[in-house]
């Protein structure tokens, strides 16, 4: 089919940022540079203007500083050289080093959050995954209340992280809070009121909100998935006789499967990523037992202003994390093609 | 579908645990904005014995709440319009045209959702200090470096769904228009735009909530006049005393605005999901 010329003021009005925004970086040069180039380079160039801006805004928000970030790793970045940080004496893989002594009090603290994310990540994740799908499965069908209820689930979703979790710590407070009122005033479970943000039960109350927060994601999207599969199997199956576990099992759980490979892998990386969550529920010192990765590389870098050691860390994250979604696709892939 | 006998009883328990879960943390909070301070250091109780308005009027004077909740504003809607302004311009060519490259850019861009952002944290606050240093222009502590931070990071999410909700419209529509006489960004805007609003609402409003609730960055890159609200409500705390109802307060304000957004359009959230990402 052969290109018109578009008219000029089409583009113009196309480019037009809506509402007064900012304008988009790229989205006036689309029509001033489309106005001059010949129409066959338009046609080829047009996709390319149409993704700059994006590529421009990963590049500097993204690309960038993670690039930027791996270098810092190699330098001894301290405070002294923050406002000029070229002068930041090169010390190769030293930072590496001594992240990775776990004789070294660093490494031996930095082996202990990320042992404690891993369990924290594991036991979230699997309840998220756990009551979103549970509920999802649940709420399929119509009955009185489903709207009402779909919309609750989904407030915490929508409710800002810490205001969320600001209640929560709120709750879990010693003397004051609704947790020990309900355990030792109400239910008389406990005889002395524990603590809940220091100690061991941190890492219990951090899951808690954790959960609390992710599961109406995998909610939202469950339904979503479900919504797609189509009504026909259902009935075709139970004209077959298939009872309702036989659906779950041989219909709903393989069809929703491709949207769980994406789902998990999501709330791994977030929930592992996590750092609003610990910060908001325990303010600027976490306790040991809960000392989640992100708050940890935080707090060694701002408390010591040793940018070069947080960096080295946060790559050694990084690096961990590519390498465990590239295992997660391989694998759940070559299940998915197998099946 | 012949349900078991027991599944309405397992479908209540479930899902009444499951709402219980819900609504507790909101009850306490709604409960405990109209305590009197007093009440709310003394103990919880689930029924408020009295009742005061006065955490409401408060709040604004603790801490200047008012300019906060104006940041988080202007932060947040610049970037969320932002934002959705340049996925669409990406989701628009990675849905209609095919160049080298194409896979590319997808991969890389959806990659980055997957960083930590405590990786670039550092780095970007080194280069907005840096570039302030060197060129005059104030990003780190501005409302502008917190804007372009923001808008990155729903891009990655926003452009994969906006391509799997252009993908459903059918390119018929775009050619009928292109032999109307549009270029291909006319088609863009006069038929796919008209046809995928409810994925572009359901991106605005992602894009809206994650600048609103953001903590990491706004608590590193903001100043005492640029705080945002994730920052401010910190505020609350002082040295000897947490004023817990007027927390419980500033809380509920500053949810309203994106709790009923977000309830109002939260049938394009799914249905965006259900055409577009879910597929």
């Amino acid at each position: 089919m052969v290109a018109r010329t578009t008219p000029h003021h089409d583009e113009r009005r196309g480019a037009a940022p809506p509402e007064g925004g900012p304008r988009p970086p790229g989205a006036g040069l689309t029509s001033r540079v489309a106005a001059r180039l010949p129409l066959r380079l338009r046609r080829l160039g047009l996709p390319y203007l149409l993704i700059l801006p994006a590529i421009l805004l990963e590049l500097l928000i993204h690309v960038i500083p993670m690039l930027v970030g791996a270098g810092m790793s190699f330098l001894r970045l301290t405070q002294f050289f923050i406002r000029n940080w070229s002068a930041a004496p090169f010390v190769g893989l030293s930072n590496y080093q001594v992240a990775v002594d776990i004789d070294s009090a660093v490494g031996a603290a930095l082996l202990h959050s990320f042992i404690v994310t891993v369990c924290f990540t594991a036991l979230a994740v699997g309840l998220s995954w756990l009551f979103g799908t549970a509920a999802a499965v649940l709420m399929q069908g119509s009955f009185r209340g489903r709207g009402l209820l779909r919309t609750l689930f989904l407030v915490p979703y929508a409710l800002p992280v810490y205001a969320g979790v600001i209640t929560w710590s709120f709750m879990f407070q010693r003397d004051t809070g609704l947790v020990n009122h309900v355990l030792v005033d109400q239910l008389h479970l406990l005889g002395e009121r524990p603590f809940w943000l220091i100690g061991g039960n941190s890492f219990a109350a951090v899951v808690v909100v954790c959960v609390w927060r992710s599961w109406p994601f995998a909610f939202l999207i469950l339904m979503a998935g479900l919504q797609n599969i189509d009504k026909d199997l259902y009935e075709a199956s139970a004209i077959d006789g298939a009872g309702w576990w036989r659906q779950l099992r041989s219909i709903t759980m393989p069809m929703l499967r491709p949207v769980n490979q994406v789902l998990v892998l999501v709330l791994f990386l977030w929930t592992f990523n996590d750092f609003n969550t610990p910060y908001v529920l325990f303010g600027k010192a976490a306790p040991q037992q809960a000392d989640l990765i992100s708050v940890h590389i935080y707090q060694s870098s701002f408390i010591t202003w040793n940018f070069g050691s947080g960096s080295a860390m946060s790559v050694l994250l990084l690096l961990f994390l590519l390498l465990v979604t590239a295992v997660y696709l391989v694998t759940t892939s070559r299940r998915k093609s197998n099946a | 579908m012949r349900e078991p006998r027991l599944l309405p009883w397992a479908r209540w328990i479930v899902l009444g645990l499951l709402a219980l879960f819900t609504l507790v943390p909101l009850y306490v909070m709604a409960s405990s904005s109209i305590k009197p301070l007093r009440d709310v250091q003394s103990g919880f109780a689930w029924i408020p014995t009295t009742f005061s308005l006065r955490p409401f009027s408060d709040i604004w004077r603790t801490v200047p709440l008012g300019r906060y909740f104006v940041n988080s504003l202007v932060v947040a809607s610049v970037a969320s319009v932002a934002s959705v302004t340049v996925a669409i311009f990406a989701a628009y060519a990675v849905s209609r045209y095919r160049f080298p490259g194409r896979k590319v850019f997808t991969v890389t861009v959806l990659s980055t959702q997957m960083f930590p952002g405590i990786l670039f944290l550092l780095p970007l606050f080194m280069i907005f200090v840096n570039v302030g240093n060197a060129t005059g222009l104030e990003l780190y502590g501005s409302r502008l470096g917190l804007i372009i931070t923001y808008l990155t990071f729903s891009l990655p999410f926003s452009i994969w769904m906006l391509v799997g909700y252009f993908d459903s419209i059918p390119v018929a529509l775009d050619e009928a228009a292109k032999v109307d006489g549009s270029g291909p960004l006319g088609a863009l805007f006069r038929v796919v735009i008209p046809a995928a609003i409810p994925g572009i609402v359901a991106v605005a409003i992602y894009a809206f909530m994650t600048a609103w609730g953001e903590v990491l960055f706004a608590s590193v890159m903001t100043d005492e006049s640029t705080r945002t609200l994730a920052v401010g409500l910190r505020g609350y705390a002082t040295e000897n005393n947490v004023y817990w109802n007027q927390v419980m307060a500033a809380s509920l304000v500053v949810s309203v605005p994106v709790v009923a957004g977000f309830l109002l359009l939260q049938r394009y959230l799914v249905q965006g999901l259900t055409a577009g990402a879910v597929k």
